[in-house]
């Protein structure tokens, strides 16, 4: 398959703080390609950068921000404003020629078309998450970044989300996310990056990871994480995922 | 920017209490002040114990002077509540019935009419630092004046007695003939008479006489012309420089309109851009839908076009009961506009930097208020030094320069127009840029 997105050398400084260092990789078309690490490994900036949302110290991303979707980890939407009414501005803020075309397309997909009308504040944390990430796919994007996007929901509201993200997948969207759920990388994953302290440990696909953490087939990935990064950067120990 | 716009004015409409609020509270506020700054001091609640008999005198000449002309007076001073006696006077003080009261005793007439002894007054009064201090101030000014009215009064009976002394004819002095004659007079007569003498030391004595009789009436003349200046001994003739009167009412409906101006459209541009923060959709907007730079200029014209509406509606109302001179409205929009674009940087600068609407309307509150305190101290109230300090943080901030562009625009007031708006155009582009810096804090 062919890479839709690439990311090469990227760093980012915060001062003396290095949140990045020198990642690389590419995503291809379809692809789901989960971002797993510790906390405070770079996840959300890494994804932050492929967004646009923040600008790289080095390196370089094939793509411009506007045509990578995103979805920032806490909701990024208006509150005051319908669903309808998020969807609306942000389709005339990518300046596309049928603006109301999108927002029924969006209403369609995230199955929100009966609370249309509802203000954003209103909606459970799972619907305001499916509005979230219909926003960032509301230009129909190539590629979407999607931070965390399972975090704060019940089970049910996990599933479906994932049931919507799974389908723009297979509709030929690339989709890069973080988790700290490894068993979701796990299950739906195609492949993985680990990165530990802003640097990129491990790029493969999550049987490779099992191997490398020394689980079976189908065995624990969370665990063969831990037994990974012990071996590879030990200085991680004890943070969880 | 249009579309951002209209989700921002959206958003408005939603939030009726904040709308309430944002324009109810500076209205509230800028009344307030202009009522303040407009009403004259109200005159202080004093007793006046009058303790001299029913129409004592004091002799001037031959000229009798009432002294309840100086009780009248200071009853027109002061919001006066006559009162019997001395105690009653210090019972109503402690009650706080009233802020003062002031003694006339028995025995003023006589040490006014005496060479010797100076007149008294008692004066009563209690409270705390703030009320001693308008008390004080308050009695003084008007024991001042009263006293000013009296000695104009004496000064006047001295003055007939001089002009009776001479003029002469019927003076109705006490004690005076029918048709005395005046000294001014005696000049002529005398020298009738001497022509008529024979050369001699009869003669040379008749000639003193005249010559003192001359001088005598000179210096009387004199005298009541030292009288008359000692009665008013400076005139004041005012000038203003530059620009023109400013009457006090219309001076406080242009700083109520300006107050108005200054916080709708702080509160709304700084709440603007912290609430993009706060939503979490800046990072949505900036990655490539919307500059920077735009969604600043956004917010602040948000702010700026919410508060030039209220402004300029303030100040049409106000118009109904206010004169103002309609055929400068062209130049109260213009000043209204620049105001509101360097309050609306402000603003922005505000949320960029204070990140969270709550903190960014709290800034907004704190440095607003006394900036418009500030910029109101006149001249003079307070030290050199401490003056200066104020001067350049004034300059610093919109309000001064707002204040001054919009009062020359409404009272043709000094400095003109031009200056205090390239002045606002200034800070303007200032702030905005401190916004711009801020916004991108963090990244």
């Amino acid at each position: 398959m062919s890479a839709v997105l690439r990311a090469h050398g990227l760093a980012k400084h915060y001062g003396e703080l290095e949140a990045l260092r020198d990642v690389s990789f590419e995503v291809a078309a379809g692809e789901l390609l989960g971002v797993v690490g510790p906390n405070g490994a770079g996840k959300t900036t890494l994804l932050s950068i492929l967004a646009g949302a923040q600008r790289a110290s080095a390196g370089t991303v094939s793509r411009p921000p506007r045509e990578v979707g995103w979805a920032p980890q806490q909701t990024a939407l208006y509150a005051k404003l319908s669903v309808a009414e998020n969807f609306e501005l942000f389709a005339r803020l990518e300046g596309l020629a049928e603006p109301q075309e999108a927002v029924a397309r969006m209403l369609e997909q995230t199955g929100l078309a009966d609370r249309a009308g509802e203000q954003v504040g209103r909606l459970s944390a799972g619907n305001r998450q499916r509005v979230n990430v219909a926003l960032g796919l509301i230009a129909s994007p190539p590629v979407l970044a999607l931070d965390e996007p399972s975090a704060a929901l019940d089970p049910g509201q996990r599933e479906r989300l994932w049931g919507f993200i799974s389908a723009l997948a297979r509709a030929g969207t690339a989709v890069v996310f973080s988790t700290h759920n490894v068993s979701e990388a796990q299950r739906y994953a195609d492949r993985v990056l680990v990165l530990a302290n802003g640097r990129l440990l491990f790029d493969d696909r999550p049987s490779e990871l099992l191997r490398r953490g020394g689980e079976p087939d189908g065995g624990d990935l969370e665990r063969a994480l831990v037994a990974f990064l012990a071996a590879d950067a030990p200085e991680h120990i004890g943070e969880p995922p | 920017m249009r579309w951002l716009l209209l989700k921002d004015l959206r958003i408005l409409g939603r939030s009726r209490l904040l709308v309430a609020l944002l324009v109810v509270y500076p209205v509230v506020i800028a009344l307030l002040i202009g009522f303040a700054i407009s009403r004259s001091p109200s005159k202080p609640r004093v007793a006046i114990v009058d303790e001299t008999p029913a129409g004592e005198t004091v002799k001037v000449g031959g000229e009798r002077v009432s002294v309840s002309h100086y009780a009248d007076e200071l009853f027109n001073q002061v919001e006066a509540v006559r009162t019997p006696t001395r105690s009653q006077a210090v019972a109503k003080i402690r009650s706080g019935d009233v802020l003062a009261a002031v003694v006339i005793p028995q025995n003023i007439a006589a040490r006014l009419s005496s060479t010797v002894d100076q007149a008294h007054l008692e004066v009563l009064y209690n409270g705390d630092a703030l009320e001693q201090s308008l008390v004080q101030s308050s009695i003084d000014s008007a024991i001042a004046k009263a006293n000013l009215a009296f000695s104009e009064q004496i000064q006047q009976a001295a003055a007939r007695a001089i002009e009776a002394l001479l003029q002469g004819g019927n003076s109705g002095i006490l004690g005076a003939p029918e048709d005395l004659i005046g000294l001014s007079q005696i000049p002529s007569s005398l020298s009738a008479i001497i022509a008529r003498r024979p050369p001699g030391a009869e003669r040379r004595e008749l000639q003193r006489i005249e010559d003192f009789a001359r001088f005598a009436a000179q210096n009387l003349t004199l005298s009541r012309q030292v009288l008359n200046t000692i009665s008013q001994p400076i005139a004041v003739t005012s000038t203003l420089l530059h620009g023109r009167r400013t009457p006090l009412n219309t001076f406080a409906v242009v700083v109520a309109v300006n107050v108005s101006l200054m916080f709708v459209c702080v509160l709304l541009a700084a709440g603007g851009v912290a609430l993009e923060r706060e939503e979490r959709a800046l990072g949505r907007l900036v990655r490539g839908l919307v500059s920077r730079e735009v969604l600043l200029a956004e917010k602040s014209l948000l702010g700026a076009g919410c508060a030039f509406v209220v402004a300029l509606a303030m100040l049409c109302g106000v118009g109904a009961f206010v004169t103002l001179d309609w055929s400068r409205v062209g130049l109260w929009v213009l000043a209204l506009a620049a105001g509101a674009l360097a309050f609306g940087a402000l603003g922005v600068a505000i949320g960029a930097l204070a990140r969270e609407v709550r903190a960014a309307s709290l800034l907004a509150f704190l440095l607003s208020l006394p900036l418009a305190f500030l910029a109101l101290v006149p001249g003079g109230a307070v030290s050199r030094g401490f003056y200066d300090v104020i001067g350049a943080v004034s300059f610093a901030f919109p309000f001064k320069a707002s204040l001054q562009a919009l009062d020359a625009a409404v009272n043709g007031a000094a400095p003109g127009i031009g200056g205090s708006i390239a002045h606002l155009a200034g800070l303007t582009v200032l702030f905005g840029a401190l916004a711009r810096a801020g916004l991108r804090r963090g990244e």
